[in-house]
């Protein structure tokens, strides 16, 4: 098996190696800072001129794991687009990829601080979702528990390699950035290292997710 | 003749000066429109540069610019202005000398543009940059002359071609102006001048007097070299012998590493603590000061340094300079030497001392060339294409420009002589545009044209295209300090790859130093001193530079001789077994042999292409290998050989070596290397399509970057011909993957290949055994070597 298998507030839990999320029980699958059009908003904001092909990468990834999972929910845990003026400059044809996987799919956008909410794309809208024992957001509220969140990109270095990962302990789970052209944040950084609790295990994505004990 | 201004030669004559032919000469020459002059250190190289400027002046009414001075270093500069003062001051010239650098405050750079000095010295950066602004075309309006100083050094990378186009410029803002360049000795001075010349201009040579051969011979030790790697510890003692007889010595290394390895060994053997300092390029710019000024003021008695050490300023009383392993490069060997007896006419001291056995050949070889005067040296290939996109961004800051014009300037630049106009106009396409095939930024162009000219879309661009100006491309390093009080005391700097791969309680080497790695805090890594500590990690990288063609085909001719009555007797012994067993390599055959080893087969290919070119052959045979099911293990790789282990006998190698198998293998899956992947950083860099990473904005926290490995991957599958992945396959015909010499190879051995099988090692891949940097040939590999970390630190936390 390639993922990591958890458990939060009794829900049984799967970190796929790709930085998706999944929720067998639920044929859920929860993905993070999708940041599409990010390449685009770099450009508009007179910086250089990305291979603005990040966003058909993320969706093409995207498309592996709903296809791999068979999942019938998808939340997206917010900066899913890189701003606002990025959910309406998305090409054509990304438009309608992304309708084709929404289609027949209980779908939550949830909003992120980049973007409040694509409220041209359908599916539903919300700040945050509670579902079962769960609840889902962007950022990570100290005080909450069995809580799903992003907003931080964690990444981690393991054997000499940094790669985005998954942040876990006991009442909660941080998800790396889902979206191609999107940097991270050393899991040593303070921000993170206080909202994780003793015993917090880090889960590098790559090839296999591997869990090891968060650096500190 | 042209006299000197009667207030110099006065000042000259109290002195007892007289000037040397060669200052004659470009006294002479000074109306040409490019002149290269050709002198050895210490020949009064600068001044003869200077001269004309200082006659031109003399009579006080030329406003402005007239002059600027150009060298690749900053500490040049600074040294220059005071020496030239000198006899400015001396003579009562009414001439305004001003530096202007990376360090020159603001206020004063400020002031610079606006009332100009006469004579401006600067390095190739600082003048692209001042050439992006607006009001350029004021400031260079007078301007008469340019010195390059230190161009031999230039002309080897890309701040060379950026400086021929930033001269382009000028030469387009100041009609008639003149260029002088100043040189140590080169393999190929018309090539030179070549590059230096406005094309299609005429450019003089002036040749100075080379001063008497160097006195240069192999340090004789009482032990033998040992038979593999590098540093030469065993020498130790017989060095220090050196350094008590001598006033001061200068002992180069060819790598930082092994300059803090050396440096800590002597200091353990120097029992009568006699003064040495080291200097590279990784320590605090605070200590690299302290350990000049020791220099200058004749404190120090050795100083273990680098190339750091190579260019330009006179460090004073060196009367020897050592060099430690093989020098790899003539030429630089011949530089690195003429810092010893830096005055006109004495003959420089130089010792070799080879750091293993096979270094001992290699040592051998560069002393016969440097007696012969032969020197190395690769021809320049065109000028590379992303400095040239940077060069038309950092032209759109300065104003809107016209593209015709632009590229009849650019193919004024002698590296770009030959640009094509569908190349210039790609680069163009990349600047406006991004240049991509399947979706354009039509909205958000970089440049717009308006009117038929060029200009930025958003004018606020300007200041992030101008911090990103400059080819030199840093390593992203990260500062090391003491951990305490007030962030410490600043040790020096290694690279952020090095730094991830230590943990807390790994011991290495900095400064001299053994000090323990403590942690990463805020991008600095903090440490503690852990003296009289073996380093555990002994190494951080370092240049790995390979062995010139010239080395090598000598070694080669070397090779052919019965005897070698010149060479020590251990090292001849060991070539004498090597024919008796098997045979040599020669020039125009490939010598492959293949013997078991230790349980495992061994295949051992003598290419003689240097290390990265050997390196990169092991991975494209591995690779072959791999498809030939002849599982391949690991290979390690020399300046002249690749050593591949193996589970199978390999039978018949010569399949293996089909140039056009091992072309499509650097086309294919190569591309997908860690190589390729810093060679296309480096050029997307400096093309402006990423951004550097400025160290202020990452302790921020936020990464708001992420790794350009992204790009590349992305770029390869969605925009396999996209101009980036043009300039990154060009690039690696050179530099870290060096295909060029693996053509090279081929071209010279044309399929003649000695494929020996033999019983046991040979005498010439026995040292390959003991050889450091071995590598694990991929596939499953890094994700064994992650998952095993990982399960071994969850069963550290008992967790598993």
């Amino acid at each position: 098996m390639n993922d990591h298998a958890f458990t939060l507030a009794g829900a049984g839990l799967r970190a796929l190696p790709s930085g998706a999320l999944f929720w067998p029980e639920m044929a859920l699958l929860c993905v993070s800072d999708l940041h599409f059009g990010r390449s685009e908003r770099l450009a508009r904001r007179g910086g250089g001129l990305l291979p603005p092909y990040e966003t058909r990468e993320t969706l093409a990834r995207l498309d592996a794991d709903l296809e791999c999972s068979a999942a019938r929910r998808v939340v997206c845990l917010g900066d899913s687009f890189d701003d606002a003026e990025a959910a309406g400059a998305i090409g054509d044809d990304e438009r309608l990829w992304l309708s084709r996987m929404m289609a027949g799919r209980e779908w939550t956008w949830i909003a992120g601080n980049h973007d409040p909410a694509p409220l041209a794309l359908g599916g539903g809208h919300r700040a945050a979702l509670r579902l079962g024992p769960l609840s889902f957001r962007h950022v990570a509220e100290p005080a909450e528990r069995a809580e799903v969140s992003g907003h931080f990109h964690p990444k981690a270095s393991l054997a000499g390699q940094s790669r985005p990962c998954f942040l876990i302990d006991a009442d909660r789970v941080i998800l790396p950035a889902y979206g191609t052209f999107t940097g991270g944040l050393r899991c040593t950084d303070p921000a993170l290292a206080r909202l994780m609790g003793a015993g917090a295990l880090a889960v590098l994505t790559g090839r296999r997710a591997l869990a090891f004990p968060m650096p500190r | 003749m042209t006299p000197l201004p009667p207030a110099l030669l006065a000042w000259f004559t109290a002195r007892g000066w007289s000037l040397h032919p060669h200052q004659q000469a470009m006294l002479a020459r000074a109306g040409g429109p490019a002149t290269l002059l050709i002198a050895p250190t210490g020949g009064g190289k600068t001044l003869a540069g200077f001269l004309p400027t200082l006659t031109e002046l003399a009579e006080g009414s030329h406003c402005g610019l007239h002059t600027l001075y150009i060298s690749p270093l900053k500490a040049l500069a600074a040294d220059i202005r005071r020496n030239l003062r000198t006899p400015v001051e001396g003579a009562g010239l009414p001439v305004r000398i001003e530096d202007r650098t990376g360090d020159t405050p603001h206020s004063r750079r400020r002031h610079q543009r606006a009332d100009p000095p006469h004579i401006l010295l600067t390095t190739p950066e600082s003048l692209a940059l001042l050439l992006s602004y607006e009001d350029a075309p004021r400031i260079f309006a007078g301007l008469r002359r340019v010195i390059v100083d230190e161009i031999h050094a230039l002309a080897e990378s890309k701040r060379g071609d950026q400086l021929m186009l930033s001269l382009a410029r000028l030469a387009t803002l100041a009609p008639g102006l003149r260029r002088v360049g100043l040189s140590a000795t080169v393999e190929d001075p018309p090539a030179l001048a070549r590059f230096l010349a406005r094309h299609p201009d005429p450019c003089a040579i002036l040749l100075a007097d080379p001063g008497p051969d160097p006195d240069i011979a192999m340090l004789e030790t009482d032990e033998a070299p040992p038979w593999a790697g590098g540093g030469g510890r065993y020498a130790i003692s017989a060095i220090l012998d050196e350094i008590r007889r001598h006033r001061t010595t200068l002992i180069f290394h060819n790598t930082r590493a092994q300059a803090e390895l050396f440096f800590h060994a002597l200091w353990l053997a120097n029992t009568e603590n006699l003064p040495i300092g080291i200097h590279h390029g990784s320590l605090a710019r605070e200590q690299r000061e302290r350990v000049e000024a020791a220099m200058v003021a004749g404190a120090l008695r050795a100083i273990v340094c680098t190339g750091s050490l190579d260019l330009g300023i006179d460090w004073g009383d060196v009367d020897l300079v050592i060099q430690v392993g093989a020098p790899k490069n003539v030429k630089r060997l011949v530089q690195r030497i003429g810092r010893a007896n830096h005055r006109y006419n004495a003959p420089s001291k130089a010792l070799l001392v080879p750091a293993n056995r096979f270094e001992v050949v290699e040592c051998r070889a560069a002393l016969e060339a440097v007696r012969a005067r032969t020197l190395d040296g690769e021809p320049r290939g065109p000028g590379p294409r992303d400095v040239l996109c940077q060069h038309i961004l950092a032209t759109a800051c300065a104003g809107p420009f016209d593209a015709d014009r632009l590229y009849a300037e650019v193919t004024t630049a002698g590296p770009y002589a030959a640009l094509a106009r569908a190349q210039f106009d790609a680069c163009l396409d990349f600047a406006a545009t991004g240049g991509y095939a399947l979706r354009a930024y039509d909205r958000w162009q970089r440049l717009m044209r308006t009117d038929g000219l060029w200009h930025l879309r958003d004018p606020r661009a300007g200041a992030t295209i101008r911090m990103n100006m400059g080819t030199i491309l840093d390593s992203e390093t990260l500062n090391v300090r003491l951990r305490g009080r007030q962030g410490g005391v600043p040790l020096g700097e290694i690279e952020e790859d090095f730094a991830a791969t230590l943990t807390p309680g790994d011991t290495f080497l900095i400064g001299g130093e053994v000090v323990r790695y403590e942690g990463l805090r805020e991008m600095t890594v903090e440490v503690s001193r852990q003296p009289g500590c073996e380093p555990k990690i002994a190494t951080f990288w370092g240049t790995k530079f390979a062995t010139s063609t010239l080395l090598t085909e000598r070694i080669l001719d070397m090779f052919r001789h019965n005897a070698w009555p010149d060479l020590p007797a251990h090292t001849a012994r060991w070539l004498a077994l090597q024919r008796e067993v098997s045979r040599l390599p020669e020039r125009d055959r490939l010598l492959v042999e293949s013997f078991p080893h230790d349980g495992r087969e061994h295949l051992c290919t003598y290419g003689f292409a240097g290390r990265n070119a050997q390196q990169t052959l092991g991975l494209l045979l591995t690779k072959r290998m791999e498809e030939e099911g002849l599982h391949p293990l690991g290979f390690v790789a020399t300046d002249y050989a690749t050593l591949i282990w193996g589970l199978e006998p390999v039978t018949d190698p010569a399949p293996l070596f089909d140039p056009d198998r091992l072309r499509a293998g650097l086309e294919g899956w190569l591309q997908g290397n860690a190589v390729m992947k810093r060679t296309f950083r480096g050029a997307a860099i400096i093309a402006g399509l990423i951004e550097r990473s400025h160290q202020g904005r990452r302790k921020t926290g936020r990464q708001a970057t992420f790794s350009s490995d992204i790009l590349y991957d992305t770029l390869r599958r969605f925009d396999p011909d996209h101009l980036m992945l043009q300039i990154t396959r060009e690039e690696a015909l050179r530099g870290l993957v060096d295909f060029g010499r693996i053509e090279e190879m081929f071209r010279r051995v044309q399929g003649r290949i000695d494929a020996l099988s033999l019983p046991r090692v040979t005498p010439l891949a026995a040292p390959l055994f003991l050889e450091m940097g071995r590598i694990p040939v991929q596939g499953a590999g890094r994700e064994r070597l992650a998952a095993e970390a990982a399960a071994r630190l969850m069963a550290e936390a008992g967790l598993a």
